[in-house]
């Protein structure tokens, strides 16, 4: 619910969940948590978001712990069970590398599933009622807690950007500097009058690689999660809304467990195939 | 839902977490993977192939067997035969034996007839000269008459 300083509205509550704990910069300098929304604002870039990093860093290790786990025990013999469910997803994401991306790369693959993994976990924090932890973190003196790091757009962006950075790397380690360019500057229109105009074109199809990567998880997970707190706070609204709140909770965390399976999919597919065009170096 | 330095660190968390999936896990599983694979290929090959040997194992079996049954009916043919064979030489040679005995038989009891015919003779021939020395009362030569009674029991 909301903090001590802020009134129990709607708008506040829904602001409320929508606010991360962010520690950073306060304007005059001095270092601390920010102690509501507007607050975090000021702090502009000095600020680090900790509820979503710690989440984001605690689901990535619960993957590769696991997933760890399941290597040091693997065995060429009769697999366990758990070993089943890991081959299963690293199978999955294997044949999906090999039927998009041709080239020999090592990196692929592992960078797929931890992308898909990763991004499933965090996405699956949106199914944990709304409440819960926020008001658990708030009996140890947490005033703000988002549980789903896919919902901030740091998160996705970084991810994103991070994968911008791979297809930049590939891209000119394939083709060279010039190449590259040229890429940018002969296509689609294969003419040196029409270079600016191909550059422009070409600069923007660049540019949305990542931000349709990052913003398309932020917006997909941003708006599940704000259907969750709106349909939490029919709860409230007495009875008959509460009944019709229960039912719309369940139908769309049944609903939105597609959704978040397929954004991790997309996410993981999407980059296979921005770094297969990176490693393609013949005209098409 | 500003942009801050949760941008740099999650890139970098990120690239961490990548780099940790691409050296200790994905190659470890891959390669169990493959490894078992390969290990069910081959299973599935030297299946095909102890099948293929088993097949070929139970052909020249039945070529064996049929082989040895062949030898065996040949075997008691033979005996067969030499059995009867043996048989027809029993019986001839118990047939020629049989005549052999039966022709010495017929041989002593000839020998005996002679025998007896010729002491029947002489003692008829000596019966006649008793009879004829009573008749005549008188000493007949008897070395003057042997010839004729040589003769007369030559007749006889």
């Amino acid at each position: 619910m909301a903090s001590a300083d802020e009134p129990l509205t709607s708008a506040g509550y829904i602001k409320h969940h929508l606010t991360n704990l962010t520690y950073g910069q306060h304007p005059d300098g001095s270092w601390g948590f920010a102690h509501s929304a507007e607050e975090a604002a000021e702090m502009g870039f000095m600020s680090l978001h900790v509820d979503s990093m710690a989440w984001s860093i605690g689901l990535g290790v619960i993957f590769l712990a696991l997933f760890r786990r399941a290597a040091s025990r693997a065995t060429a013999g009769v697999p366990g069970n758990w070993q089943n469910f890991v081959e299963i997803i690293v199978e999955f994401i294997d044949d999906t590398t090999e039927s998009i991306f041709n080239h020999k790369n090592d990196l692929i693959a592992p960078l797929a599933l931890t992308i898909f993994v990763w991004v499933f976990l965090m996405n699956l924090m949106d199914l944990v009622p709304v409440d819960w932890v926020p008001e658990l973190a708030k009996l140890f003196g947490i005033h703000y807690m988002k549980i789903v790091p896919s919902t901030d757009p740091n998160i996705t962006m970084a991810m994103a950007l991070s994968v911008f950075a791979l297809i930049l790397y590939y891209s000119i380690k394939c083709k060279g500097v010039g190449g590259f360019l040229a890429e940018l500057s002969f296509h689609p229109f294969p003419s040196k009058l029409l270079v600016p105009v191909n550059f422009v074109l070409e600069f923007v199809t660049l540019i949305a690689k990542p931000l349709s990567l990052g913003l398309r998880l932020f917006g997909n997970l941003y708006a599940g999660e704000m259907i969750f707190v709106l349909i939490a706070l029919m709860f409230s609204a007495g009875i008959v809304f509460a009944m019709a709140g229960g039912v719309f909770q369940f139908v769309w965390a049944a609903f939105h467990l597609i959704v978040i399976t397929l954004q991790a999919f997309v996410f993981a597919v999407l980059t296979i195939v921005y770094l297969a065009q990176a490693h393609d170096t013949d005209e098409h | 839902m500003n942009i801050g330095l949760t941008l740099l660190g999650q890139s970098l968390v990120f690239l961490i977490f990548v780099a940790f999936c691409m050296k200790y896990i994905w190659p470890v599983l891959k390669s169990a993977m493959t490894e078992r694979q390969q290990a069910i290929a081959q299973g599935l090959v030297a299946a095909e192939e102890a099948e293929r040997k088993l097949g070929e194992a139970e052909s020249g079996a039945e070529e064996e067997r049929a082989k040895a049954r062949a030898e065996a009916a040949q075997i008691i043919e033979q005996a067969r035969q030499q059995a009867n064979q043996m048989i027809e030489d029993a019986k001839g040679n118990a047939r020629a034996e049989g005549a052999r005995l039966l022709e010495a038989a017929q041989a002593e009891i000839d020998q005996e007839v002679n025998r007896a015919r010729e002491s029947l003779r002489r003692q008829v021939a000596a019966l006649a000269l008793t009879g004829a020395e009573r008749v005549l009362e008188e000493s007949i030569d008897p070395s003057r008459h042997e010839r004729m009674l040589e003769r007369l029991a030559a007749e006889l």
